[in-house]
């Protein structure tokens, strides 16, 4: 009976462990995308009808073989770039990508120009 | 001067920021992406409301003119709103109209129709919610016109059908 008891318990032990498993693979996936329909929350985070949905299709994508690439790109097809939470490089966003570095080189002048006046 | 440079650069500043955020407050925050794909022949299956049937939903698409597919649910309410179009567009005889049964149970649906009237030529039921997220749906109501021949969304329609969206129908569909 001992013995049942404890087989058990590790037969459930492993069970959990490959539940787990899976839904890690569409939790990283659904946290770099937006959920389209409430503001300001990740997929991940929301429970929106639209988000619960949203991570069925993933775990069935990941199911069917497709690699994170591939999931992305297929999201992307259907809602556009914005379901994403990395910006592409193009003219809309060329200002978000180049105004970093501009600061930096900015503040990096200005720091220069401090330290060899005194 | 160089006081006078600050104080003119900071009262710049803030009436730039103001403008911004002045701009800002006019601004719809309903995002509307720029759809790269919006072909419908998809290979997956689904039930009819009615029987336990299977079907391709490119099966129920005729060879010609133009199909509308209407994404609906009993427990949503703009969806009662929107009904009255949808059966006007059925009496007009000029397309079919395929209704997706979005998260639904499907005594509440059918009990829905009964009540409200069927415009539907063909009902496909979505209890997951995944074939919706195939067209690029967001909720419900949704509506899309499709071009049966090349398979292609002419138009969406986020949000209930109204006056203005009912008149862009009826003159894409003449």
């Amino acid at each position: 009976m001992k013995i049942l008891f404890r087989l058990l318990i590790i037969l459930l032990f492993f069970q959990n462990y490959s539940l787990a498993e899976t839904s890690q693979e569409v939790d990283k996936i659904s946290k770099n995308l937006r959920c389209l329909i409430c503001q300001g929350q990740s997929v991940y985070d929301s429970q929106s009808d639209f988000a619960l949905s949203m991570k069925i299709v993933i775990q069935n994508k990941i199911d069917e073989g497709k690699n994170d690439e591939q999931i992305y790109e297929y999201l992307k097809a259907k809602y556009g770039e914005w379901i994403v939470y990395d910006p592409e490089v193009n003219k809309n966003t060329i200002l978000l990508w180049v105004l970093p570095l501009i600061l930096f080189v900015f503040g990096g002048i200005l720091i220069i120009r401090k330290v060899s006046i005194k | 001067m160089s006081k006078n440079i600050k104080l003119i650069s900071i009262v710049l500043f803030t009436l730039f920021s103001f403008f911004i955020l002045l701009k800002g407050l006019d601004k719809s925050n309903i995002y509307s992406p720029e759809i790269k794909e919006n072909n419908v022949n998809f290979n997956f299956k689904a039930k009819y409301l009615f029987s336990e049937e299977e079907v391709f939903i490119n099966e129920l698409l005729n060879n010609e003119g133009v199909s509308l597919i209407n994404i609906w649910a009993s427990w949503c309410l703009p969806c009662r709103d929107e009904h009255a179009y949808l059966l006007n567009l059925k009496s007009l005889n000029k397309l079919s109209i395929i209704g997706i049964n979005y998260k639904d149970d499907e005594k509440n649906a059918k009990q829905f129709l009964s009540e409200l009237g069927n415009p539907y030529t063909n009902i496909i039921t979505d209890p997951k919610g995944i074939n919706s997220i195939e067209f690029g749906a967001f909720g419900v109501p949704e509506t899309y016109l499709i071009d049966n021949k090349s398979k292609l969304i002419i138009q969406k329609f986020i949000g209930p059908l109204d006056d203005k969206s009912f008149a862009k129908i009826i003159n894409l569909v003449q």
